[in-house]
């Protein structure tokens, strides 16, 4: 298997579907031409044309607008928002048409879209650009939120994605765009829904998604060698739809959880997973809950206080111990 | 008089001798005056039933402003889109919806268009290119470029024609529409539904313009042109105008069509008619009497002998009939189930397709 960019295994995400599927197309800002801000599209444009790989201006809600508009007739649009953060710009236009209007139309309207784009914090660039929407698109009845951690997953899931029928909010970060994982060369696709057990363990299990779950990789591996601590390793992948059997099976077994995530504490996912593992879980539990999210206060700028502000390996390790 | 009274005079061009027009048999130009009156007659059926509490919410009706909706679905052809706001049932009849499904939306039913989903802002059928029915004032207008840009994308010959109020004019979004529109050369029309308010708020105290609000267009480079929205010849010759540089040059136009709004804003509108309120009696009465949409057609027609007083009064008769038996048919038509409120959320969940069935999607248990 192939070691490869999270990048690119997106832009393998987009070439293959492209070459698939004559009603996708990539818009967005810069996408074409200069081959995206972040070099996640390079090369399509040379490859696929105008008519395919679209610039837009800067009209966020215009051109996620547009695209949804152009779903309901049958196109299927990946649109790149420069930031995730951009879509409050766009916010009437995901949440009051793209994830509305199969609804409000009793069904008879659906919107194959893909939005996407790098929503995390940690490259200081401060509060405006380090925005981590998902919990408030995730509570959105209509829409999708995917949040992959590695390359494997970012390919798997985008392809899944371009290819789902409903509105897939796909949050991608710009920490995780030139690290590299094993790809394999042969296609494959992975499910929206399907959590993804990064690690076994039998003592605690640790729930995140995005970077945050590399975090807990981290942590896992210390607690192992320094606490003797077995922890089970669970990446979410997908926040909605939400791998709830793979929480329970791996909270039952362990009866520990801590739940990670570089989003803000309040209603965050966590706050989401923990009041499920309250109602189903709670006999199985020999200790509360624990969340680590990044601390309650925008995104701070100062490079060396703003790692602080994310949760860091040694921050679960030190919520772990205090139940295990 | 309120200083917003728009004097448009009844126009001097005789549309009716527009290429357009001409070609119309006479049983054509009667579907054009039923097709207003069925709005005209489906609002006042509305009106009442909303007054004998069968619904809930908003209720915008479309009074008076009949030409602009009948004359642009008149110009529809198999590749032509509609999509509009919430004062959306004059465009959904217009298109060919019927009123039973329209008038048990409003009731909230099972039958009605969305299945009760939806309600009065909310109406469409795409099987008719009709997109909505959109209750965010000027969200709809990157839809509309979306609708466009896919009939270019396709490669058909087509048009988005997008429908806003006067008040809309002002949501940011419309501007970013209009500088793609014209930089991506789609044939998208915009249509400013200009009925001199936005809720209570004159066009004066709302909008600086010059000449007019299209003329905002020129800025992008886009084609404009305002008319009249009195006489339905005049909506539908000015509309193909922006039709044809659709279809033929797949350029955008905006087209701003003078009209007025008898009733209020909503049903919740108190202030439209009253002493103190934003708008005077007098100016109401002057529309209703110069530039009614129903009466100026009515009128052309029987003077060019096409219908006679006799035949109007029938066919009225007939449209309250089938209006009324429409809030009968609402009236007994059963509320959705519960079981539905989570259905038609996700199409995947819908279809029970594999993606459907894996992950929670729900979060109720
Ligand atoms: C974004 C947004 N702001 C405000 C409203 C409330 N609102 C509904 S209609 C309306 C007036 C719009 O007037 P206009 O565009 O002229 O359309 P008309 O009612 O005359 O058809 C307002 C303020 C809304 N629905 N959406
Ligand atoms: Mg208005």
């Amino acid at each position: 298997m192939a070691l490869i960019e999270y990048r690119d295994a997106l832009n393998q995400a987009f070439d293959e579907e492209l070459a698939r599927d004559e009603n996708v197309v990539l818009m967005g800002e810069e996408v074409a031409q200069y081959d995206g801000a972040y070099k996640v599209t390079k090369g399509l444009w040379k490859k696929w044309g105008d008519k395919r790989v679209m610039d837009t201006p800067i009209s966020e809600a215009a051109f996620i607008g547009m695209g949804i508009g152009a779903s309901m007739l049958g196109i299927r649009p990946v649109m790149e928002l420069m930031f995730w953060s951009f879509a409050t710009v766009a916010w009437d236009q995901i949440i009051n048409n793209a994830a509305q209007v199969r609804y409000m139309s009793g069904g008879l309207i659906n919107c194959p879209i893909v939005i996407r784009g790098p929503a995390n914090g940690g490259t200081n660039v401060g509060a405006t650009h380090s925005h981590t929407h998902e919990n408030f698109l995730a509570n959105v009845p209509g829409l999708k939120v995917v949040c992959p951690a590695t390359a494997y997953d970012a390919k798997g899931l985008m392809k899944t994605a371009i290819r789902d029928n409903d509105p897939v909010m796909f949050m991608e970060n710009t920490l995780l765009y030139g690290e590299k994982w094993e790809v394999p060369e042969e296609e494959y696709l992975i499910p929206l829904g399907k959590a993804d057990v990064k690690r076994e363990g039998t003592d605690i299990t640790l729930i995140a998604h995005g970077r945050a779950a590399l975090t807990a990789l981290r942590a896992a591996e210390i607690l192992a060698a320094e606490h003797n601590i077995s922890a089970e390793v669970i990446d979410l992948r997908s926040i909605r739809p939400l791998d709830e059997e793979a929480i329970l099976a791996s909270v039952r077994k362990t009866h520990r959880a801590v739940l990670i995530e570089e989003n803000k504490p309040f209603c965050g996912v966590g706050a989401q997973i923990s009041s499920i593992l309250m109602e189903k879980c709670f006999d199985d539990l020999d200790a509360p809950v624990l969340r680590i999210s990044s601390i309650d206060a925008p995104a701070i700028y100062s490079p060396e206080l703003e790692r602080k502000q994310l949760p860091r390996p040694l921050d679960i390790v030190a919520k772990v111990l205090s139940i295990c | 008089m309120a200083t917003s009274a728009k004097s448009t005079d009844i126009s001097k061009t005789d549309f009716g001798k527009s290429p357009i027009n001409a070609r119309l048999s006479a049983e054509q130009k009667l579907k054009l005056l039923t097709d207003m009156v069925r709005i005209r007659c489906f609002e006042n059926e509305s009106v009442r039933q909303y007054s004998a509490g069968k619904m809930g919410g908003f209720l915008h009706v479309y009074n008076g402003q009949e030409a602009i909706a009948t004359g642009c679905a008149s110009l529809m052809g198999d590749d032509d889109h509609m999509i509009t706001a919430y004062r959306n049932h004059g465009h959904a009849l217009g298109v060919g919806m019927n009123m039973n499904e329209c008038m048990a939306e409003l009731f909230g039913k099972a039958t009605g268009c969305s299945k009760g989903k939806g309600g009065s802002m909310h109406f469409f059928a795409p099987d008719k290119n009709y997109w909505g029915g959109h209750g965010i004032v000027g969200g709809q207008t990157p839809l509309g470029l979306g609708l466009a840009y896919a009939l270019k994308y396709k490669g058909v010959k087509g048009a988005a024609m997008c429908f806003m109020g006067d008040g809309a004019v002002n949501q940011g979004c419309l501007y970013e529409s209009l500088n793609m529109a014209s930089l991506f050369n789609l044939p998208v029309i915009y249509i400013i539904e200009n009925n001199g308010y936005s809720m209570g708020t004159s066009l004066e105290r709302s909008s600086a313009f010059k000449s007019c609000l299209a003329e905002r267009a020129a800025g992008f480079n886009m084609e404009w042109a305002q008319c009249a929205g009195t006489d339905i010849y005049e909506v539908r010759a000015s509309v193909q105008v922006a039709m044809e540089r659709a279809h033929n040059e797949s350029r955008p136009t905006m087209l701003e069509i003078d009209t007025y709004r008898y009733y209020g804003h909503s049903t919740a509108d108190a202030k439209h008619n009253v002493v103190g309120g934003y708008r005077e009696r007098e100016e109401i009465d002057f529309y209703k009497k110069n530039h009614d949409p129903i009466n100026v057609f009515k009128a052309k027609l029987i003077a060019e002998g096409v219908l006679t007083e006799e035949q109007f009064d029938t066919l009225e008769e007939g449209i309250k009939a089938e209006a009324a038996q429409s809030a009968v048919f609402a009236d007994e038509s059963p509320y959705p189930e519960v079981s539905s409120i989570t259905e038609d959320v996700y199409y995947e969940v819908d279809r029970q397709t594999e993606a459907g069935r894996t992950g929670k999607h729900f979060f109720n248990d």
